[in-house]
């Protein structure tokens, strides 16, 4: 678990996802989240779509997309969990709920994008 | 007084009359365990410094919530067109249209506070002078402006 010895593992996840999550995670919620459902967008089409996720640059792109920010959520949450919400009997349970996530996050973005 | 009269002043005392003895392994002799008052679980309320820093820590679940999205929409894509089509379905209902909004507000928050947050965590120093905050955030939401606008190119030419 997390020690003098881990916590910079840790905290390096959180900081890389965190960047990603900034710099990527709006435009994609915005477009196929709001602009494409509320119709401000043209939906884009499904063969082209599908199209784009072979391309071996999107599955490399969409696995770091998916992968970093989780584990920038584990770290995150469990810290508001722990100092904001004070729940720190509970400490190991959160710790492998919110690293459970993120770890399932991944396995199934890697499994799903190496499918393909 | 009986506690003097049966000379326990000088006995050895167990744990259970003094939690930091010997017998719990964090202690010292130097180092008492330090009091601390319980704190309330909504200390944060009341005080919008703290209600920001909740709010942003708080930016993480959307954070996770956006990722679901996306990995639902591969496997969607992956599963054929009727079933990218569900997918298109369940995204435009109000309900989800509703959370995507808040969760977009806390995702635009936490780019904000991320790159703004930058410069106070890497002190640059050039020839002993610290580099300006806005020379290390600058770049940063322009390169969050040059992906926002690829990422839309890319997916418009898709139509």
């Amino acid at each position: 678990m997390v020690n003098r010895e881990t916590e910079p593992i840790f905290w390096t996840l959180f900081s890389a996802g965190g960047v990603v999550a900034a710099l990527f995670l709006p435009v994609q919620l915005f477009i196929f989240g709001l602009a494409v459902p509320l119709g401000w967008m043209h939906a884009p089409a499904y063969p082209s779509m599908l199209a784009l996720l072979h391309s071996p640059i999107t599955r490399v792109y969409l696995f770091v997309l998916c992968s970093l920010p989780l584990f920038h959520f584990a770290h995150r949450f469990r810290y508001t969990l722990y100092d904001g919400l004070q729940i720190k009997h509970l400490n190991e349970v959160v710790f492998a709920c919110c690293y459970g996530v993120a770890i399932v996050g991944t396995v199934a973005a890697g499994y799903l994008l190496w499918r393909l | 007084m009986s506690g003097l009269k049966e000379g326990s002043l000088h006995a050895p005392r167990s744990s259970a009359t003094l939690p930091t003895s010997a017998a719990s392994p964090a202690y010292t002799e130097f180092h008492p365990r330090w009091y601390r008052p319980p704190v309330s679980t909504y200390w944060w309320l009341g005080n919008w410094a703290y209600v920001k820093f909740i709010l942003r820590e708080l930016s993480s679940v959307a954070v996770a919530w956006t990722v679901a999205i996306i990995l639902f929409q591969i496997r969607a894509l992956i599963h054929g067109g009727d079933s990218y089509d569900r997918f298109e379905q369940r995204m435009s209902s109000p309900w989800m249209i509703a959370i995507n909004v808040i969760a977009f507000g806390f995702l635009l928050m936490h780019s904000i506070t991320w790159f703004n947050l930058a410069p106070k965590a890497m002190a640059v120093r050039i020839r002993g002078k610290r580099l300006p905050a806005l020379l290390i955030s600058g770049p940063q939401y322009l390169a969050w402006i040059v992906i926002s606008v690829l990422v839309f190119v890319i997916v418009i030419s898709r139509g």
